[in-house]
């Protein structure tokens, strides 16, 4: 077999390869750049090697908000996953509320996060906000600028309510994807609803959950706009999480080296946790 | 066990899928349901199954009124056009799955799951699953999911309509035998004709929500009751003509006519319909009568030459064996075989076979 080879293709792709360059590939070699290296400003740099990358890895600092990210992303999963799926299964699948439904579900969604951030400040407020308020009418006291517990369950709280909605709407395109003969078939093998859900429902949403939990993941791991509204990563440092503890470090120290090494090493956490999980799950699938 | 229906009648909304059906379906036995998409063959099987609920009247299986009850314990088996398993159980599993509902015991299982596997030449795949599976490996799994449950009444809605050719004509001749010797209705759907007539048994011709006719599915097509039955039953479609009744002599025009030594019918009009293949390109015998007409399509299918032609503006089909090469637009020759010509009269009852 004689192979041709066009090189005008190449013209065809370079486009997006100028693209590419210029929004992600450059920034990201900035990045590396500055992380193995010290610099002054002026653009005089001296070389550092893997400095950066071992202050960072045996900072304590970094140790905390890595944990506190980690538990903030596992919260959140761990909630907004089996409510979004719960809720999903009690919409109704047909009729005029099917739209009614599917608007409020997506109202969340449509609101700028440094607004939902702003709502949620407003709305926990302890003196003049209505969950504040009735928190404290209740007996419990409760101010989550004071109280780092108070911060968490806030900002979980406010995760939940922006995001579940999307776990939702995942959800719901994969249960109305499975045929209605599913269900009559469970039906006449006399499976008990508890098992439709396990042998029919679940395995037909695998792969939107899968995308979702992915989404969810990555946007959770990510998350900035919203807690550094709320509550600006306090009280002292009980919300900050990595990337709201990475601005801190680049532009209120200006330690750009370690803040270049700190978000590498926070990319490649992100990559590789999303490849892994995509792997096992879309295992079985490829066969 | 004898399955009956009384007086079932099924709406939804303004819309009456089943009108007022009564029929007792024979037990030990093939019942097809034969009739078009949309003729209510599904809703009928559903209203049996206990999935769906009849607006009124009731269901009775073995002299028992089951008509509220739920379908998980009217002991049914359902297969589905689209080939149903549960998608990450192994075909074992999927063929144990209504056994391990009933709590059997994992021997039982076992030895069930094995000879309904080995009836079905499954007994390879048994590991796998069901998305590595062909679409008659598929199906045949949901048939011995269907099969392994012993029940009363089987259910098969268009179970082959989703498979090829061959496969189909694999699975039609072996379904007769799997369920030969078993105590159970089987209750079949079907769109073809020709498919009713290969599995014999008792047939229901139904149309827009009605059974037309129920009985042995030979008899059926051989003596409809009326023409709905005789168009239901016939593919390619029947052939119906207005014919006139003169003294002992049918005219079908000014040119074409024939005696008849009928003497039941009196003098007047009627329909006359007559399946396609009693419309030949070559006479078959003496009582052939000779028609002229125009040629308006020809097709061949398989060793069969269907022609279509136009006579007096009215058109015909003619279904003859081999291949002829016909020239469309042509006037040509056909011949029909009036001792095969049905005879209807008033609200389209059968006068005459």
């Amino acid at each position: 077999m004689n192979k041709t080879t066009y090189q005008k293709a190449w013209f065809f792709v370079l486009p997006v390869v100028a693209l590419v360059a210029f929004n992600a590939l450059i920034p990201l070699m900035t990045v590396v750049n500055y992380s193995v290296q010290e610099t002054f400003g002026d653009n005089v740099f001296f070389w550092e090697g893997v400095k950066w990358f071992e202050d960072v890895l045996n900072s304590e600092r970094f140790h905390a908000s890595l944990l506190r990210q980690l538990m903030f992303t596992g919260i959140i999963l761990a909630i907004e996953i089996p409510l979004g799926v719960a809720i999903a299964l009690t919409m109704p699948k047909k009729g005029p509320w099917v739209s009614v439904c599917l608007v409020f579900m997506a109202m969340p969604l449509l609101i700028p996060w440094n607004v939902v951030g702003a709502m949620w400040n407003i709305f926990a407020l302890p003196d003049i906000g209505l969950l504040g308020h009735a928190i404290n009418g209740m007996g419990i006291e409760y101010n989550f600028t004071r109280q780092p517990f108070a911060a968490w369950f806030t900002t979980v709280l406010m995760d939940v309510w922006h995001w579940t909605s999307l776990v939702v709407l995942l959800a719901y395109a994969g249960l109305r994807s499975i045929p209605e003969d599913y269900y009559q078939a469970a039906k006449i093998d006399g499976a008990k609803p508890w098992a439709v859900f396990l042998h029919i429902q679940l395995p037909k949403m695998k792969r939107v959950l899968t995308i979702a939990i992915l989404l969810r993941f990555m946007d959770s791991f990510m998350i900035y706009t919203e807690p550094f509204v709320l509550t600006g990563g306090g009280p002292g440092n009980s919300t900050t999480f990595l990337s709201i503890d990475l601005v801190k470090v680049a532009l209120g120290q200006f330690d750009l080296g370690p803040a270049a090494a700190m978000s590498l090493i926070y990319f490649l956490i992100v990559l590789l946790v999303c490849w892994v999980f995509y792997t096992l799950m879309m295992k079985d699938e490829d066969q | 066990m004898t399955l009956a229906l009384k007086n079932v009648v099924k709406r939804v909304g303004a819309d009456t899928h089943i009108y007022d059906t009564s029929v007792e379906l024979v037990s030990n036995q093939f019942n097809i349901l034969l009739g078009t998409t949309l003729a209510g063959k599904t809703t009928l099987m559903q209203l049996i199954a206990g999935l769906e609920k009849p607006t009124s009247g009731e269901v009775w299986f073995g002299g028992k009124n089951v008509t509220g009850v739920p379908v998980q314990k009217r002991n049914v088996s359902y297969v589905h056009q689209q080939f149903i398993n549960y998608p990450h159980f192994s075909v074992f599993e999927n063929i144990a799955s209504p056994l391990r509902v009933a709590r059997f015991s994992k021997a039982d299982i076992e030895q069930r799951v094995g000879r309904v596997a080995d009836l079905l030449k499954l007994t390879p795949m048994l590991g796998r699953n069901p998305s590595e599976l062909s679409g008659g490996q598929q199906q045949r799994t949901a048939l011995a999911r269907a099969l392994v449950k012993d029940a009363d009444v089987v259910l098969l809605d268009e179970p082959l309509a989703n498979l090829d050719y061959k496969l189909r004509e694999e699975l039609r001749d072996e379904l007769p035998k799997l369920f030969q010797d078993r105590d159970c209705t089987v209750v079949y759907a079907t769109t073809e004709p020709i498919e009713a007539l290969l599995l014999g048994g008792y047939c229901a011709t139904m149309n827009e929500g009605r059974i037309t006719q129920f009985g042995e599915t030979a008899a059926v097509y051989r003596r409809p009751f009326d023409l709905l039955t005789a168009q239901v039953f016939s593919d390619p479609p029947i052939n119906i003509a207005e014919v006139t009744l003169n003294d002992g002599r049918f005219a079908l025009n000014d040119q074409v006519g024939w005696a008849t030594a009928r003497a039941n019918l009196t003098n007047g009009s009627y329909r006359m319909a007559v399946r396609p293949h009693f419309v030949t390109l070559e006479p078959s015998s003496e009582d052939s009568i000779k028609l002229e007409g125009q040629v308006l399509v020809a097709e061949l299918s398989g060793s069969e030459s269907v022609v279509h032609f136009e006579v007096d503006g009215l058109s015909w089909v003619s279904q003859s064996p081999g291949i002829h090469a016909i020239e469309v637009g042509k006037t040509t020759e056909f011949y029909l075989d009036k001792t095969q010509c049905m005879y209807f009269g008033e609200n389209d009852q059968l006068m005459a076979a």
